[in-house]
């Protein structure tokens, strides 16, 4: 047998209607940090699920060998069991538990169920000390900031004799200290003979790290790299997640560009329970009538904050800045404000902020704009009937009825009908975050189809997406994205994957727009 | 057939209550040997229930917007004291008297709604707060004793009816003209909005549809008005209780404010990224339910014929119970005030048959406790399946 402490052979794991992963094989050895990159949606998250025994065996294709044996978990607790730990970017602590009773959730120090609250406390000692933590167990953990509730996630995993630790983003929601913290504690515990997965969009940790790069992309293995004898470089990695044509097809698109219709300027943000985080860090921009603009950037780097301060400021705390319309300065401070002023903001998350779910869909349809079917606040239902047909055939919304609930269409559809609700606003500036997310290429193609549409009718448009080649493929001019500020800003001529992924993970910068 | 089984399927929330408020009433029919039929004990039913249809109209909307009101049974406690104390005690015109209570009920939603609104504290502890704050209220205003009697112009206001103008002798000929006027009217509404709906070339139910539903519902009008005017006519309750479910259903259906009472309860966050004020929603929803429940404390008041301390115990609870039955769901965003009002009639019919067969008031509860559980529980059931 070789020293592979993980060997996943030929893992295939399909959706409906999606092949997440396709023949993917990773391969870690004994004691190596092994990094785990590709583009939003590439099949890291999936592929760890698959290991960790969220997606129980049974249900995707391929074998898994951990330490030579197979396995085929049935769930989370069996990986764990062998040693295998996940920590998930959302970290699963219980604010209002102390340290020590977060290390053991679930695992609790006892006899006969009763707490021995002793050994707790001092076992937990000796794992924060590993990891080098030197607040009390008895701290509660929403007292202590995210760095160190990481470091409590990772105390947490060695409680459970982890052999394999995984980690997904650690260092997203972490400062430049905590993060380089982090780093040196995987290090540490490599030499303590621990084994670990590091996904990380931030390229710069992952060649510092590493000893082996994996690069998905579009859920196949692209090729694994060895980084032990020598330094692979940034962009040697780059090359490998991006290095492929434009798959999905886009409509034709002639833009007829006009005259400076939405400018933002100098906009921060603060974030809004930890209000000393600076979320959206001096950013500037505009759009131009008939124009389309893409925001690029890896999660968290700040679109969906950007986007939704603008909007209402129905994000964050302390914000400031400008907007100007034609070139006067407008008050958005409240959604209806921003609705008044013609800006539309269609949400990344249609079920959580887009939709009303138990209602039907000319109602949903009518929400954002109520106004224009009724008569001093009495609602016209025939009228409503009417324009949310004639939106309902303009996108194709495939149903039965528009009596037919939100909740029960799938997800293009449902995306459709929110892109409806905010046409039925009859916006000037309109803000679609993630507007193909997690629907089928048909559906993506007919979204693309509007959107040209839209423009083509004189309204700005910002597209918010971590899909590259649909930013490359929609927008006539990008802006990218990276930990809350703007890093570039290219037309579409001089736009290519690369040199929009360099911007991206912050590595590019010859041209650092708005920073001072 | 198809279209019959899809039309039942579709409206099995509102259908399914309909039909177990026929069945109930049924069985009663049969264990009272038709006694809950007659038309003194009909009229009985509404003067007994009217109240709970009004606190239940002014709950679903509470409800509806994913909240819910603990304090409406000490409300009307509460304001049965204050008219009592300036009636009985101060002399004060009952118009007035009216007038002030009113307010006063409106007050308290506006208490309530601003720590429900804009403190953010949920609402169930609010007006759990609020049951003990208003019922203590009462006692100290009342000093423990109850105050009677009310003068009769104040009475009327629950055992009041419509005058007959045509001065029948044993049948009350002015309801029955108004029941006819009525089934006019609703007939005129029907086929009229089946026109509109033509003319735009909108798909319409089969036109026999209509007409059975029509037939039935006007059947139903027709019959039980006759039966009151087999009696005393039209009570002033039944007027009022008319009046809130029709204007009240045109709010919730018809108008900007209905739809944003939905969309809040359907889904806050969504409706925030609408340009839906949600605060401002629910503050006012809890302002009218003050003012109702200030209203159903005078109909009480004028029934018992006196402010006592204890008045409205527990009938939050049977409120909230109709509600539930008529098919609200616990999470909000769904409801309609005619569901209430016909879970409200279930309770309502469901005590009066009781008591008429004389069953105690241990098993009365006992048995209404069942009747919520099931009736929750095959909603849940049918959601849970489709």
């Amino acid at each position: 047998m070789s020293d592979y402490i993980l060997e996943m052979r030929e893992i295939t794991k399909t959706f409906p209607g999606v092949k997440a992963l396709d023949n993917v094989n990773l391969q870690v050895e004994q004691g190596e940090i092994h990094a785990l990159v590709g583009e939003n949606g590439a099949g890291k998250s999936t592929l760890m699920k698959v290991l960790s025994g969220v997606y129980p065996y049974g249900t995707y294709d391929g074998s898994i060998y951990f330490e030579g044996q197979e396995c085929q978990f049935k769930n989370i607790k069996q990986s764990e069991n062998l040693g295998i730990v996940i920590i998930h970017q959302e970290l699963a602590l219980s604010p209002y538990l102390s340290i020590a009773e977060n290390i053991f959730l679930g695992n609790e120090r006892q006899s006969n169920k009763i707490m021995k609250w002793k050994d707790t406390f001092s076992e937990s000692k000796k794992l924060l000390e590993r990891v080098g933590l030197k607040d009390s167990p008895e701290t509660l953990v929403m007292d202590i900031g995210v760095g160190k509730q990481q470091l409590v996630e990772i105390a947490k995993a060695l409680s459970k004799n982890v052999k394999l630790l995984i980690l997904d983003e650690p260092t997203a929601a972490l400062n430049e200290t905590d993060s380089e913290n982090l780093l040196k504690l995987l290090l540490e515990l490599k030499q303590q003979g621990v084994s670990s997965i590091l996904i990380s969009h931030k390229l710069n940790e992952v060649s510092y790290v590493s000893d082996s790069i994996t690069v998905l992309r579009d859920g196949k293995t692209i090729e694994t790299l060895n980084a032990k004898e020598e330094e692979i470089s940034e962009e040697r990695i780059i090359k490998g997640m991006v290095g492929r044509e434009l798959t999905s097809r886009f409509p034709e698109h002639h833009p007829n560009i006009g005259k400076t219709i939405f400018e933002v300027k100098k906009w921060n943000v603060y974030h809004p329970q930890q209000q000393d985080r600076k979320i959206i860090d001096n950013v500037s921009f505009h759009v131009k009538k008939g124009e389309i603009v893409g925001i690029a950037g890896l999660m968290g780097a700040g679109r969906t904050e950007l986007a939704m301060s603008i909007f209402g400021k129905s994000y964050g705390k302390k914000i400031s800045g400008e907007l100007y319309k034609d070139g006067k300065q407008i008050e958005a401070n409240t959604v209806s404000k921003a609705i008044e002023k013609g800006i539309a903001y269609v949400s990344e998350d249609r079920k959580t902020y887009g939709l009303n779910l138990i209602d039907d869909i000319k109602r949903n349809i009518t929400l954002s704009n109520l106004q224009r079917i009724s008569k001093s606040s009495v609602i016209d239902e025939n009228k409503e009937v009417i324009e949310s047909q004639s939106l309902r055939e303009r996108l194709n919304i495939k149903t039965p009825t528009l009596e037919q609930l939100a909740g029960n269409l799938s997800g293009g559809n449902q995306q459709k009908v929110v892109l409806s609700k905010w046409i039925f606003t009859e916006p000037d500036i309109l803000i679609l975050d993630e507007p193909t997310r997690g629907i089928d290429v048909g559906a993506k193609f007919e979204i693309y189809t509007q959107i040209n549409e839209l423009a083509k009718q004189g309204l700005a448009v910002i597209v918010i997406s971590s899909e590259l080649p649909e930013v490359l493929g929609l927008s006539d001019r990008i802006y990218v994205m990276n930990e809350g500020r703007l890093t570039g800003e290219l037309n579409k001529d001089e736009a290519d994957q690369e040199s929009v992924m360099r911007y991206m993970t912050g590595t590019g910068g010859t041209r650092n727009a708005d920073v001072n | 057939m198809q279209t019959l089984i899809n039309l039942f399927k579709n409206n099995l929330r509102e259908y399914g209550m309909i039909i177990a408020l026929v069945l109930i009433t049924g069985l009663f029919w049969f264990l009272t040997d038709g006694v809950n039929f007659t038309p003194l004990n009909l009229t009985n039913l509404i003067l007994q229930n009217g109240f709970i249809l009004v606190l239940a109209v002014g709950m679903v909307l509470v409800i509806i917007t994913g909240n819910i009101d603990l304090s409406v049974g000490s409300v009307v406690a509460f304001i049965g004291a204050v008219a009592g104390v300036l009636i009985i005690n101060m002399n004060v015109p009952v118009w007035l008297a009216v007038i002030i209570a009113i307010i006063a009920g409106a007050l308290i939603g506006v208490w309530q709604g601003f720590w429900i609104s804009y403190v953010g504290i949920p609402s169930f502890i609010v007006t759990l707060a609020g049951m003990l704050v208003f019922r203590g209220l009462t006692l100290w205003l009342l000093d423990g004793q109850s105050l009677a009697p009310f003068p009769d112009s104040f009475q009327s206001i629950s055992s009041g009816f419509i005058p007959d103008l045509f001065g029948g002798a044993n049948l009350h000929i002015f309801t029955i003209v108004l029941s006819v006027i009525l089934s006019l009217v609703l007939v005129y509404l029907e086929f009229n909005k089946r026109r509109t709906q033509l003319q735009y070339n909108f798909e319409v139910a089969p036109l026999w549809t209509t007409i059975v539903k029509l037939a039935l519902l006007l059947l139903a009008i027709n019959w039980f008005a006759y039966q009151l005017a087999q009696n005393k006519g039209i009570p002033t309750v039944l007027v009022i209780v008319i009046v809130l479910i029709v204007l009240y259903t045109f709010i919730m259906k018809n108008t900007v404010m209905g739809r944003h009472i939905y969309a809040t309860g359907g889904n806050k966050k969504a409706a925030d990224l609408s340009g839906i004020k949600t605060k401002r929603v629910v503050f006012w929803v809890f302002v009218n339910n003050g003012v109702l429940a200030a209203l159903a404390g005078l109909m009480f008041a004028a029934r018992l014929n006196s402010a006592t301390p204890a008045a409205g115990n527990m009938l939050e609870l049977d409120a909230i119970a109709a509600v539930f039955i008529g098919g609200a769901s616990m999470a909000g965003g769904v409801g309609t005030v005619i569901g209430a009002i016909v879970g409200g009639l279930v309770m309502g019919v469901m005590n009066n048959g009781m008591s008429l067969i004389g069953i105690g008031i241990d098993w009365q509860q006992f048995i209404k406790g069942l009747v919520l559980l099931i009736a929750v529980g095959f909603d849940v059931y049918n959601k849970n399946k489709g």
